[in-house]
């Protein structure tokens, strides 16, 4: 009796048709729903700051820092940065914040990104909340349908957050100058900026993107032995794919939030050398 | 060497309906769930129906869930429990109840017949076909699927959705067909099989939103999501998605990489 292959099986979950007669949509008794739940309460939490952040249009540069979230400044509305990541392609025609402009390519990327879709599919959506938890939709088509389907645009998303990491590491090289705009300086602000780019590169390389693409898509790795060792770096880092995400999270907020609390005069940084 | 006694609830009944059935039974140190349903089955309810074999963890034949968490019964520990709690156990919630702990199973094995098998290299006769190992590491971890089918009890797409079963094949079957993908000698493409395409098109890997299930139930350890459902949708996004592998397709014909 080869069950649920008939062409049209009726709608239903575990509790309805042939399967075993249980009412309750779950037998779990851990706490199964604390993970989904502080899940969504970080990023929630992670949206109301960014959001707050990327429109405010203030605040967002204390020489040498600028904040990860408005750069590059792509607009000419931007704080002029010396040295600093202002191209103005955009001209004068952009009167929104310039944050805008640069973080739907970021947003895309955690947004497509194969973790958060796991963590905001349970978090938010509820689909499902947890392993072996009843779904509360009557119906369900996954990622095979718009909007949805668009997911698959992660890769583009990951060239873009290539090029978006590099502009970052830019700005923790010219965090090695002081107030001044000299040279060879360090305060607490670099520090919080060179956690931030390791995490951030150590984020975007684990991605499962990535892996595909140095190496992943191969089927005879041993006829590729450079990509084959790149795949296994990878691989190594995507294995902590998930940490990394929460932690770049954090550390990118933190950074933002740093140069927030210098360029408001809330917090002088503290000089190295 | 101490025992106690446990407090169990076990699912009885058949299609036509059924319950829970409360138990007191005797738990001895070291002892595993299906040891405890045998001695139900041994000392209180010798009618009731339980599938099982190796006891060892190997055959995947005593799937079931407990505490209304999909596992294998001979490897669930009982001193995972508190010796206070009552242990709930439960037919499969995803397949149709044959009696008691007993489903049918028979949904996976339509849906394993529906993967196209491996197609033998041409011109490499039996005993002729060379691997590297490096090459063959993917699709091995694959192997040691013991097809207990607890990720495919697991996943929501089905769980949840009994209309979605014949569009799914759910992830022990997509993890086939990467295993497939994988392979180093299958010929399936020369054959003019694409086996990334049709994982979209008629395995129905568009489903699976990569919540992990699947990997968290696996009693194997395989890294189900994100080495074989991951990659699978990356080789699918090539096909399908991606205008530029497509465009150097087109350009640049070339034998499998």
């Amino acid at each position: 009796m080869a069950t649920g292959t008939e062409p049209h099986p009726p709608r239903g979950g575990v509790r309805t048709g042939t399967r075993a007669a249980i009412a309750a949509p779950h037998l779990r008794t851990d706490r199964w729903w604390l993970t989904p739940a502080a899940t969504a309460a970080g990023l929630l939490a992670f949206v109301v700051y960014s959001t707050w952040r990327a429109f405010a249009n203030t605040d967002y540069y204390a020489a040498p820092y600028v904040s990860p979230f408005y750069s590059p400044c792509l607009a000419e509305n931007c704080a002029p940065m010396r040295g600093g990541p202002n191209w103005e392609v955009f001209g004068a025609w952009w009167g929104l914040s310039p944050a805008l402009l640069i973080l739907i390519f970021p947003l895309g990327f955690r947004l497509t990104c194969y973790y958060y879709r796991k963590a905001y599919y349970r978090g938010f959506w509820a689909s499902p909340p947890a392993c072996a938890v009843a779904e509360p939709h009557a119906k369900y088509t996954g990622e095979t349908r718009f909007p949805l389907v668009l997911q698959n645009v992660h890769r583009y998303f990951f060239y873009a957050a290539l090029l978006v990491a590099g502009i970052l590491t830019y700005d923790t090289v010219l965090a090695f100058r002081d107030e001044t705009y000299a040279w060879g300086h360090m305060g607490l602000g670099t520090l919080v900026f060179l956690v931030n780019i390791v995490l951030i590169w150590a984020y975007t390389l684990s991605c499962h993107s990535c892996r595909h693409i140095v190496g992943g898509r191969l089927r005879h790795f041993s006829r590729h032995p450079v990509r084959y060792r790149m795949w296994g770096l990878v691989s190594r880092l995507n294995g902590r794919h998930a940490l990394l995400a929460w932690a770049s999270l954090v550390s990118v907020a933190l950074a933002d939030f740093y140069v927030y609390l210098l360029a408001t005069g809330a917090f002088d940084d503290p000089r190295l050398f | 060497m101490s025992s106690y006694q446990a407090r169990f609830e076990v699912w009885r009944g058949d299609a036509g309906g059924g319950g829970l059935e409360d138990f007191e039974v005797e738990v001895n140190d070291g002892e595993v769930v299906l040891d405890i349903v045998h001695r139900i089955q041994a000392t209180q309810a010798p009618d009731l129906a339980v599938r099982w074999n190796c006891k060892a963890g190997k055959c995947g034949s005593c799937s079931a869930e407990v505490n209304g968490r999909p596992r294998l019964m001979c490897m669930t520990r009982m001193s995972v429990f508190g010796r206070e709690e009552t242990v709930t156990v439960t037919p499969l919630r995803a397949f149709p109840v044959v009696r008691d702990l007993v489903t049918d199973v028979g949904f996976n094995y339509a849906k394993a017949r529906e993967v196209p098998a491996f197609v033998p290299p041409p011109g490499l006769g039996p005993g002729e076909y060379r691997m590297m190992q490096e090459d063959v590491d993917r699709p091995q971890e694959f192997r040691k699927c013991i097809e207990c089918f607890l990720c495919q009890d697991t996943c929501h797409v089905v769980r949840d959705h009994e209309e979605n079963k014949p569009a799914f094949a759910g992830p022990r079957f997509l993890m086939r067909v990467a295993e497939l993908d994988m392979h180093p000698l299958d010929a399936a493409e020369e054959g003019g099989l694409d086996r990334k395409r049709t994982a979209q098109d008629e395995h129905g890997l568009g489903y699976c939103n990569i919540t992990k299930c699947c990997t968290e139930v696996c009693p194997e350890g395989i890294r189900i999501t994100d080495n074989a459902l991951i990659p699978l949708k990356e080789r699918a996004a090539d096909r399908k998605y991606d205008p530029l592998v497509w465009l150097g397709s087109k350009i640049r014909r070339r034998p499998s990489p």
